[in-house]
């Protein structure tokens, strides 16, 4: 489904080596766990496969395509979508319009909001009636902007085929984090053809995984 | 009354109606009044000097509109209108204004509005005024000069916007405020190409127990140029607050001039201001759920300005 292959990116004013000869390939229907030490490399890689971040060398295929040289907009209409480890703050972006040009890939001028998309804030334990007309800016705290982040990919996996969240655990407290796993298991469920990638440094959710990929600086270890 | 096309997409736009609203309205046309009501509560007249009207808001208002909208199709008209409000205590109403100017013609198009408002006692009141441009004509200028004089324990807001399409304005809005009354002025500007604004806003606090609110929000976009001055002077034990956001695009400039002048020991001031460009960041995330690079623009512009 997707295959990175010999991946090189070197990033900064002094070109630091961040990750060295990186092949992986995920298969349809795969819940991958990706996890390492702080600093390994495992967010920059999840953006060099959402094209936030090009690779020095190395290609991407999804499938058959090459998409190394895509932009992000053209990886996303693809299928490829990303939870940020760090969620981006807005100023004039609302939860629900996040949350709709998630779900169609449109952009919401006319402030006509989808009434179905209150159930992905529901699935991250948010009162819709509280949240969505609220902006996605420094108003909120950690966890509910982490809990937004996301419901916005959640929005999206109807029409995504890779699905990649960033520490999803960071920031939700104990008592919610049973509820995030059956929301991963439930997603997990209901797109059985979806390749899921979670970064994490959580036990119980790399007890989930199909399998658990370890980074450790910049390498893929055996 | 009969509007063309044109006319009412920008009726639509300015005032939000498609026709002769309910209630008290007055429509002014290419420099004339063309049609005018009044309703129980609130009686709209020509000013005696016929340069504008009369607008007396009687007391028992409630939840009532008064829609005066100002339209201008015919290129070279040039205007001024001075429009008297006179609020009587207790009265709860909502004003609509806004001014559409369509211009493709060769020659300038320019409004001048000066609107006056007088506030009782125990008021309620809600200011709406827009401003729109549309056509390829030479100017659309328009002027707004907005003076209220506010009493005692009321509760005023304007809401004042300039969408899009005005070449150049001049903006001058004046509150004077009483004892336990409060006043929000939200303003919102939009502009582009080598459009300009210049927006003055100044609030003096003269009685105890007063609170103002002024958040500006503006986007400059192309080599368009916007200033913003604020001037809150705290002549009693008040409460003043002033925010100016801005998005700054492309090659615009964006000058903010704050002032706070307290001239009461309990008198609290505070002025935020933050120009900048939108963050890269916030233009990926959007791309990312699909959107193409100005598409994730547009969205957070309008969403900014909403
Ligand atoms: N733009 C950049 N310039 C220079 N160095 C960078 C840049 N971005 C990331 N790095 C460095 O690359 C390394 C890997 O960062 P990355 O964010 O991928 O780590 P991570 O495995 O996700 O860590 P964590 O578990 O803390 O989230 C770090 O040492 C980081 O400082
Ligand atoms: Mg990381």
């Amino acid at each position: 489904m997707l295959a990175i292959k010999n991946i090189e990116c070197k990033l900064g004013p002094e070109k630091k080596t961040i990750l060295s000869d990186v092949s992986i390939d995920f298969s349809a229907g795969e819940f991958v766990a990706i996890t390492g030490e702080n600093g390994s490399g495992k967010s920059t890689l999840a953006k060099i496969i959402m094209g936030l971040i090009k690779p020095t060398s190395g290609k991407i295929f999804l499938g058959e395509k090459d998409i190394t040289d895509l932009s992000i907009s053209e990886r996303a209409q693809l299928g490829v979508v990303y939870a940020f480890q760090t969620p981006v703050r807005f100023k004039g972006v609302t939860v629900a319009s996040l949350l709709q040009v998630a779900a169609t890939g449109e952009d919401v001028l006319d402030g006509k909001f989808d009434g179905k998309n209150a159930k992905f804030l529901e699935q991250v334990g948010l009162d819709p009636k509280e949240y969505l007309t609220r902006e996605v800016n420094a108003s909120l705290s950690g966890g509910e902007l982490k809990r937004i982040e996301i419901a916005s990919v959640f929005a999206r996996a109807s029409s995504a085929k890779i699905l990649i969240f960033d520490e999803p655990e960071a920031g939700i407290d104990m008592w919610s984090l049973d509820n995030l796993l059956d929301s991963l298991k439930e997603l997990k469920k209901t797109y059985r053809e979806s390749t899921i990638i979670v970064i994490s440094h959580n036990a119980k959710i790399l007890e989930m995984a199909d399998r658990t990929i370890v980074l450790s600086h910049g390498r893929v270890k055996d | 009354m009969e509007l063309d096309e044109i006319e009412k997409q920008v009726l639509k736009t300015v005032a939000g109606i498609d026709g002769i609203p309910e209630g008290a309205y007055n429509f002014r046309v290419n420099g004339k009044s063309i049609s005018r009501s009044s309703s129980e509560n609130i009686d709209v007249k020509i000013r005696p000097d016929k340069k504008g009207l009369e607008i007396f808001i009687s007391g028992k208002t409630r939840n009532e509109a008064v829609h005066i909208p100002v339209i201008i199709s015919k290129t070279g008209l040039k205007e001024v209108v001075y429009n008297d409000f006179y609020i009587e205590d207790g009265a709860d109403v909502t004003i609509v204004a806004g001014c559409g100017i369509y211009n493709c013609g060769a020659k300038k198009s320019v409004h001048n509005g000066v609107h006056t408002f007088h506030v009782g006692n125990n008021c309620k009141v809600k200011y709406i005024e827009k401003h729109y441009g549309m056509g390829a004509g030479a100017g659309k200028i328009l002027n707004p000069k907005t003076e209220v004089f506010v009493k005692d324990d009321s509760s005023v807001e304007l809401e004042l916007e300039q969408i899009k399409g005005v070449d150049s304005t001049e903006r001058i809005t004046t509150v004077e405020l009483g004892a336990r009354s409060d006043v929000i002025v939200h303003e919102k500007t939009f502009s582009e190409g080598r459009q300009t604004v210049n927006s003055e806003i100044n609030v003096s606090v003269n009685g105890d127990d007063s609170r103002v609110d002024i958040v500006s929000r503006a986007v400059a976009r192309d080599k368009s140029k916007q200033k913003f001055s604020s001037n809150i002077i705290g002549n009693s034990k008040c409460r003043g607050h002033s925010e100016c956001d801005a998005i700054l695009m492309d090659e615009a400039q964006v000058l903010a001039v704050p002032s706070l002048d307290a001239r009461n020991l309990d008198a609290e001031l505070i002025h935020e201001a933050a120009i900048g460009k939108i963050a890269g960041e916030q233009i990926e995330k959007l791309m990312t759920l699909g959107l193409y690079e100005e598409q994730a623009v547009a969205q957070i512009i309008n969403g900014f300005l909403a």
